[in-house]
């Protein structure tokens, strides 16, 4: 018999981006909320204070913040003929496991989704014609458009304290900006990061290519700043012990440094920590859910009752989430229908390595999201005509602070990888080599799918979530033209040797660490059918499930994800607020 | 292993914050002053091993010697400390694999799928120092060790090629093992064994555990001669 907690308002599953900026907007409207979180509570005096913060080996190599494989995985096929095996090892799965998820450890890039990427669907449709799609794509409206999101992105800018410049303010166009995006209601809070050498030459290379730079929107703080919760962040010192480290400064945008702390604050919130959470549990007529059943870190089992569930337990969890407790129906690739597992996306990436003669890049300075980029084939912003293709992708460099033991293999092709020659080429590339970084949208199809696997488990005895995943047409053919155009601006910029990368000529791999942004398979939606939320986030079936992360993007932008994350959260906030709280039922009619 | 002895040997981790604050967290941040949680230093002298035989500890400092040869840019990967700095690894929870996913049936997969391999890091060096120790006695009379620079070179090639047979142990799966961890102690903070004296750092140029270059940000493309700063310096 489990052991049964008082009844809550709310319970929230997870707590990165997603539960925390729930958490806030949900107490502040004066519910009971209480969080459950997989991992421990961390602090940054106490588990990132500068005197332990710059360790490659523990948080970078060994991975220390990251929920480890033995804990849970996932299994991997290329295609539904295959076995799945588990990926045992670290892979592109970089789960977070404390409070604060994986926006502990990100890089901090904040990006908006331009308004193609919400109606990619209706958008091409218009454009080209639908035989621009290859065959089994899936490709659909989200039932959210850029104009709806807007005001929530401009929240959530604000209250991460995101440094950048607009390209597009209320329609006018800004040079420095990124003027592909779309139109913005106001300035980011903060000015953009300083420049570094890499980015400076970027930018001049890809302006005199005609092509329009700008410095990527960080979630790092360019000078001390408050956000509209009170939460006051000092300035980045550029450490460039960023992504995969916690910040020593209160300097990254994450949600222990911008919102728990907060909600720390709140009588009427609390947070469980090193508590997993197995299953919803459902009402007998399977139309609502009663709350959620959890295994604490002695190993015991509890109920926690809540008139209002809330999955921010990161893109695979809430699929798998979503799959255990039998919410939705699950997606069989043989037929097609069902709507849990499917539309699944990745990020498609390709690009070049680039290799100067005699520069001091001094690439450990930096910061996470320190990075410039042109967007001039990302998204919709070319025309496709003649293409047979969709999408593209953001070509940018990163000066994200370069390591020692996590370049040891960059190094130009035919390099040996150990002895004096090693030493002497990894010395020169350590100053001198780089990479042009083409990320790309990437769309559903027909063949990518999530199920349970019918064989390996995870230390509960649940069956560990299957990825069936390979490129498709689509990606393979707009990664080729990326590949071009990262070569053309790598020898405009000066380098000796330019070398063409691409992920997608090879199957793909869990190992191939192209990306951490997996998307789909419980994704948003005008249509019963073919999604398994509504546009609020709210399951189809049981009204009162709400699931929140990139599980919801019915495909990727050419972007990092988790502004449109946390723009959909606080969209799903608001409803949630000003419309069920009175109705107690679906949002949209199904 | 079933969960408990899984979070049982997680708790070891070295990094994995978590312990006195469990259970229900509310009304205020739960800090704690003074209790910055410092990685877990292993505490035998600096030449005493943990992990290997010293026969082993010899086959691993040739083949560090070989990877990173003594030259005008650094002493050699058994002066930097890389054979200290493996054994103490391997002895403790990366030697065991503890992050690892071990359940379930091992089956071979595509490349695509990754290693699906029982051997846990410790397990590799173990048997596969064994089985080359045998190689290199049978094909030349002795252990790795003793061979010349020029064959010792010629088994590394061979094991990197995936060409040499090492029976239970895959020569590839091995090399890259040995390949990474030397790098490591070559290349992590010395707090772990290796870098002696910041060696590679000095040679990349690389300033090591500095926390604000506000003051250098703007030398953009400047040789910036740093001298490289240890944890050690801040933590002990
Ligand atoms: C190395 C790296 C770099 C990244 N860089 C960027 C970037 O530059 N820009 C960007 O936009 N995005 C980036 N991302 C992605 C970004 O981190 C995520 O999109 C974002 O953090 C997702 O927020 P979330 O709230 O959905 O999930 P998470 O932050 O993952 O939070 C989910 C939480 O749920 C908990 N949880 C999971 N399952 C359970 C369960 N069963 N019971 C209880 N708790 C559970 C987890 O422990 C976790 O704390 C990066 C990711 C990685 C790994
Ligand atoms: S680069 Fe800036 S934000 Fe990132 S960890 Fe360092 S100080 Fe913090």
């Amino acid at each position: 018999m489990a052991n049964v907690h008082p009844k809550v308002d709310a319970v929230i599953v997870g707590l990165g981006w997603c539960g925390s900026l729930m958490a806030e907007e949900l107490t502040r409207a004066g519910l009971t909320v209480v969080a459950i979180e997989r991992g421990p509570w961390v602090e940054t005096a106490v588990d990132f204070p500068p005197s332990v913060d710059m360790d490659e080996l523990r948080w970078d190599t060994r991975r220390a913040m990251l929920l480890p494989p033995a804990i849970e995985t996932i299994t991997f096929r290329n295609d539904p003929t295959q076995k799945a095996l588990p990926a045992r090892d670290w892979h592109f799965n970089e789960w977070g496991y404390n409070v604060g998820g994986s926006g502990t450890h990100w890089a901090g890039m904040a990006w908006r989704f331009l308004p193609f990427d919400f109606q990619p669907y209706s958008m091409t449709v218009e454009r080209y014609g639908a035989a621009q799609f290859v065959d089994g794509l899936i490709v659909q409206d989200w039932g959210v458009t850029y104009d709806d999101l807007e005001p929530f992105y401009d929240r959530f800018e604000k209250i991460a304290g995101v440094s950048g410049k607009a390209g597009n303010l209320k329609g006018e166009k800004i040079p420095g900006g990124n003027i592909f995006e779309g139109a913005r209601s106001d300035e980011y809070p903060l000015p953009p990061l300083k420049t570094t050498r890499l980015t400076d030459l970027f930018c001049e290379a890809s302006a005199s290519l005609g092509y329009h730079p700008f410095m990527v929107p960080a979630g790092q703080t360019s000078a001390a700043y408050t956000n509209p919760l009170g939460v006051r962040m000092g300035p980045c010192t550029y450490c460039g012990y960023c992504m995969y480290y916690g910040c020593g400064n209160w300097s990254k945008s994450t949600p222990n440094n911008c919102v728990v702390p907060v909600l720390m604050q709140r009588k009427n919130f609390s947070v469980l920590t090193e508590s997993t959470v197995l299953r919803a549990n459902l009402a007998p007529d399977g139309k609502t859910a009663t709350g959620v059943t959890y295994v604490d870190k002695d190993n015991k089992t509890w109920e926690q009752p809540a008139d209002i569930v809330v999955f921010s337990a990161f893109q695979m969890q809430n699929v798998r989430l979503m799959l255990l407790s039998k919410i939705g129906k699950p997606y069989d690739h043989a037929t097609g229908e069902g709507v849990v597992g499917r539309a699944y996306s990745f990020q498609t990436v390709s690009g070049a390595n680039i290799f100067f003669e005699n520069e001091y890049l001094n690439q450990f300075i930096g910061a996470g999201a320190l990075s410039a980029q042109i967007d001039d084939f990302n998204g919709d912003n070319f025309d496709h005509t003649g293409m047979d293709f969709i999408g593209g992708a953001g070509i940018l460099v990163v000066s994200r602070g370069a390591r020692p033991i996590g370049n040891a293999d960059f190094l130009p092709p035919g390099t040996p990888r150990w002895g004096s020659e090693w030493k002497k080429a990894y010395t020169h590339s350590f100053q001198n080599g780089t990479f042009i970084f083409g990320q790309g949208t990437s769309f559903a199809h027909k063949d990518a799918y999530l199920d349970l696997d019918p064989e390996y488990k995870d230390i509960h005895g649940l069956p560990l979530l299957r990825l069936t995943y390979d490129y498709n047409e689509n990606d393979r053919r707009s990664a080729k033209l990326i590949e071009d155009k990262s070569v053309e601006i790598g020898k405009k910029m000066g380098a000796k040797l330019v070398v063409a990368t691409n992920a997608t000529n090879q199957h793909a791999s869990p190992y191939q660490l192209a990306s951490d942004h997996t998307n789909g398979g419980a994704v948003m939606g005008l249509d019963p059918k073919t999604s398994a939320l509504n546009r609020f986030q709210q399951s189809w079936d049981v009204h009162n499930v709400f699931v929140l992360g990139a599980s919801s993007f019915p495909n990727n932008a050419g972007y990092n994800p988790t502004g449109t994350v946390g723009a959909l959260t606080l969209w799903t906030a608001k409803a949630i607020i000003e419309t069920y709280l009175d109705k107690r039922g679906p949002l949209v009619a199904n | 292993m079933n969960r408990r002895q899984i979070l049982a040997s997680m708790a070891a981790l070295a990094g994995n914050a978590s312990t006195a604050q469990a259970a229900e967290l509310s009304g205020e941040m739960p800090w704690e002053p003074g209790q910055a949680k410092v990685p877990p230093l292993p505490d035998p002298g600096p030449d005493r091993l943990v992990f290997f035989t010293l026969a082993e500890a010899e086959a691993v400092g040739a083949m560090a010697d070989r990877i990173i040869p003594a030259d005008d840019l650094s002493v050699g990967g058994k002066e930097a400390g890389c054979v200290r700095f493996i054994d103490r690894e391997l002895a403790g929870p990366y030697g065991r694999a503890a992050t690892q996913y071990r359940l379930g049936r091992f089956v071979k997969g595509t490349p695509e799928q990754g290693i699906q391999s029982p051997l846990a890091p410790a397990d590799r060096y173990r048997l596969g120092l064994a089985a080359l120790d045998r190689h290199c006695r049978a094909a030349h009379g002795k252990g790795y060790a003793a061979l010349p620079p020029a064959e010792q070179d010629k088994v590394l090639s061979a094991m990197e090629a995936g060409t040499l047979d090492l029976g239970v142990v895959d020569a590839k799966e091995m090399f890259e093992q040995i390949l990474q961890n030397v790098r490591e102690g070559f290349l992590a903070d010395p707090l772990y064994g290796g870098n002696k004296d910041l060696v590679s750092w000095r040679m990349l140029g690389f300033p090591g555990a500095q926390y604000d270059f506000r003051d250098v940000i703007d030398l953009k493309g400047k040789k910036l001669d740093f001298v490289p700063v240890s944890m050690i310096d801040k933590t002990l």
